[in-house]
């Protein structure tokens, strides 16, 4: 059983709350979860004033609520921004609770560090809190060509359940190349950046900490998935090291990790699978023979490698042989 | 089966724009095309709906080792599912006349026929299309004496036809009718018999079945629908394809060459595009 701090205490340590059971009062002062079976969502604290919740290194699914990626919450005088809403209402609404737990400030700012729904899927519970949602100006676009696809293939993969309340929210607010919000005493930085991850990544830097929150330009652990250029990837790592800070909340990872070693990884996963792509490609290797063997010395360390990897390698090969 | 989707499947036999657009309006989504084959198990119950829209009623023989088709079983990316077709020479010294390649559940099922020209020397094909749930996957071959015969394999895949494949679409509207040509010796081919093209042509081919969230309207389709790859003016091949075929279509094929002339390719896309191009036989390469 997992005993909860109370607010006083969660400054300096995790807001835990027991999500899927009734918070009750005990033990003099303490929380207490209801149910030992309930999922808990821990929302801590990595730096003075900004929070990260670490997603399971799964697919989305009933079971999970759809928290696979990681979330932020950075906490300025004013006013505090989010970063990405969670892959269901569901979890949407328990992020609210664990930022609630730690500060009453207005959400002045939901961040969408990109489309996918893992990341997105929560959106409608923060426009209801009054956030103002900001997003790369690609992301609009995005959202539009693949929003209804999105909700109806995923909702074979949640069930109706977990879809319950789910809406395409794009942002209103846009970044074109970089954007600076302030929450009062606190101000972040925002980088569009062009594609790699997809063609609608946006990162988050919050100067007063040195805390960098990647979104999906960073996997740790999880097997990095490919949905926008490979070699645009890659090209723009050195400049995404070259970022000055201290630490980074990847899109799916560890809640915190150590700048810019936190890429080390991903970037050795990369470079091995378009090394094993271009050789086949100028070997004249068929598409269909290349992704049986690409990238797969780089297993080592990585969850969900089988899941996403042939899918990696196939678009890599089909944007490489371009070159 | 609905009404509806047999309006598919009969305006796709023409594989025009028209007729899709059409076969698009008349779905309003695939649901129903789709339900016969949602299970692990295969199912010929679509195609046999299907086959006489396509072929009227003449006679469909099982391969007899004349043609084959591989595919992966599990597709990595449904978008983009690697088909490969070969013809046995020995069992058609001639050649073939036609390929038509057959995605059962796809809402326009014809992915594509392609037209051999005499002496073309084609006995190895591949390409890559969309699927859009598991399906078979069936390739039929016309032989020069009008004879039909039919090989199919199963993929399982989903939302291959309706998600965006579109990754980059700024480039994709940059780079769009551009091509590229590589010449494969015999030796380094992949029969390592004859030698070998590798066609590829920058285009979105966009399927057309992602709906507008706004307005709930399909996204109007838009990909190559005519190829033709001569060399010379001799043909090799020709394409009539529908929405099936990936984003930046990709072809690869073995090739009787003659003479010394260039290979020149022809592409028109349903918005009216055209596409051509032309690169000199590499002669180290034959
Ligand atoms: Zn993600
Ligand atoms: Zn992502």
């Amino acid at each position: 059983m997992t005993i909860l701090l109370g607010r006083r205490h969660v400054i300096q340590g995790f807001a835990c709350i027991g999500v899927t059971a009734a918070m009750l009062p005990c033990c003099g002062g303490y929380w207490m979860r209801a149910s030992a079976a309930a999922r808990d969502f821990s929302l801590g604290e990595i730096a003075d004033g900004i929070y990260a919740f670490a997603g399971v290194y799964e697919l989305m699914a009933p079971a999970n609520q759809g928290a696979i990626c990681n979330l932020g919450l950075i906490v300025g005088n004013d006013a505090v921004a989010l970063i990405d809403s969670g892959g269901s209402i569901k979890e949407g609404q328990e992020f609210l609770a664990a930022v609630r737990w730690i500060t009453a400030k207005p959400i002045r700012y939901l961040i969408n560090t990109h489309m996918h729904p893992d990341h997105i899927f929560g959106n409608a519970v923060f426009r209801e809190a009054g956030a103002t949602i900001v997003g790369h100006h690609n992301l609009p676009r995005a959202l539009e060509a693949r929003g209804s696809y999105y909700l109806q293939s995923y909702r074979e993969q949640l069930g109706d359940e977990l879809m319950k309340g789910i809406e395409i929210i794009p942002p209103t607010v846009l970044v074109d190349d970089r954007l600076e919000l302030d929450l009062g005493g606190r101000s972040l930085e925002l980088r569009a950046w062009k594609p790699a991850h997809t063609d609608n990544d946006l990162t988050v830097f919050d100067k007063a900490t040195r805390t960098l929150f990647a979104g999906d330009l960073v996997f740790m652990s999880h097997l990095p998935t490919l949905d926008g250029s490979l070699l645009g990837w890659m090209r723009q790592m050195s400049e995404l090291a070259a970022v000055d800070a201290a630490r980074v909340v990847p899109g799916h990872g560890p809640a915190s990790a150590g700048w810019p070693d936190a890429l080390q990884p991903e970037q050795h996963y990369f470079e091995l699978l378009a090394a094993d792509l271009r050789k086949s490609i100028a070997a004249g290797v068929p598409l269909s023979e290349a992704v049986k063997t690409a990238g797969q010395s780089a297993r080592d360390g990585w969850s969900l490698f089988d899941e996403f990897n042939g899918r990696n390698a196939t678009a890599g090969y089909a944007e490489l042989e371009w070159e | 089966m609905s009404d509806s989707s047999h309006i598919v499947r009969r305006t796709t036999l023409r594989n025009t724009a028209a007729a899709l657009l059409l076969a698009v309006a008349a779905i309003g989504g695939f649901a129903s095309l789709t339900r016969a084959e949602t299970a692990d198990a295969p199912s010929n119950e679509t195609w046999n709906s299907l086959k006489t829209d396509v072929f009227a009623n003449r006679p469909i023989k099982d391969n007899e080792g004349l043609i084959s088709i591989e595919a992966p079983r599990r597709a990595q990316d449904a978008a983009l599912v690697p088909v490969d077709i070969r013809i046995d020479p020995a069992k058609a010294p001639n050649g073939v006349k036609a390929i038509t390649l057959i995605i059962d559940v796809n809402p326009s099922p014809v992915a594509a026929t392609f037209k051999f020209g005499d002496n073309s020397g084609v006995t190895h094909f591949s390409t890559r299309v969309r699927v859009n749930d598991y399906s078979f996957v069936r390739a039929i071959a016309e032989t020069q004496d009008g004879q039909l015969y039919m090989t199919e394999t199963f993929v399982k895949a989903s939302g291959g036809c309706s998600a965006p494949a579109v990754k980059n679409q700024d480039e994709a509207k940059a780079t769009m009718g551009q091509m590229k040509l590589r010449q494969f010796a015999a030796k380094d081919s992949i029969d390592g018999r004859s030698p070998e093209l590798q066609l590829m042509i920058r285009h979105p081919n966009n399927s057309g079945l992602q709906r507008d969230p706004q307005t709930q309207l399909f996204i109007p389709p838009h990909f190559i629908h005519e190829l033709s790859v001569m060399q010379g003016d001799r043909k090799i091949f020709s394409m009539e394809s529908g929405i099936s075929i990936s984003e930046d279509p990709n072809f690869r094929f073995n090739y009787h060459p003659d003479g010394k002339n260039p290979i020149r390719v022809e592409a028109t896309d349903t918005d009216g595009n055209k596409f051509q191009d032309q690169w000199p036989l590499e002669t180290a390469k034959l």
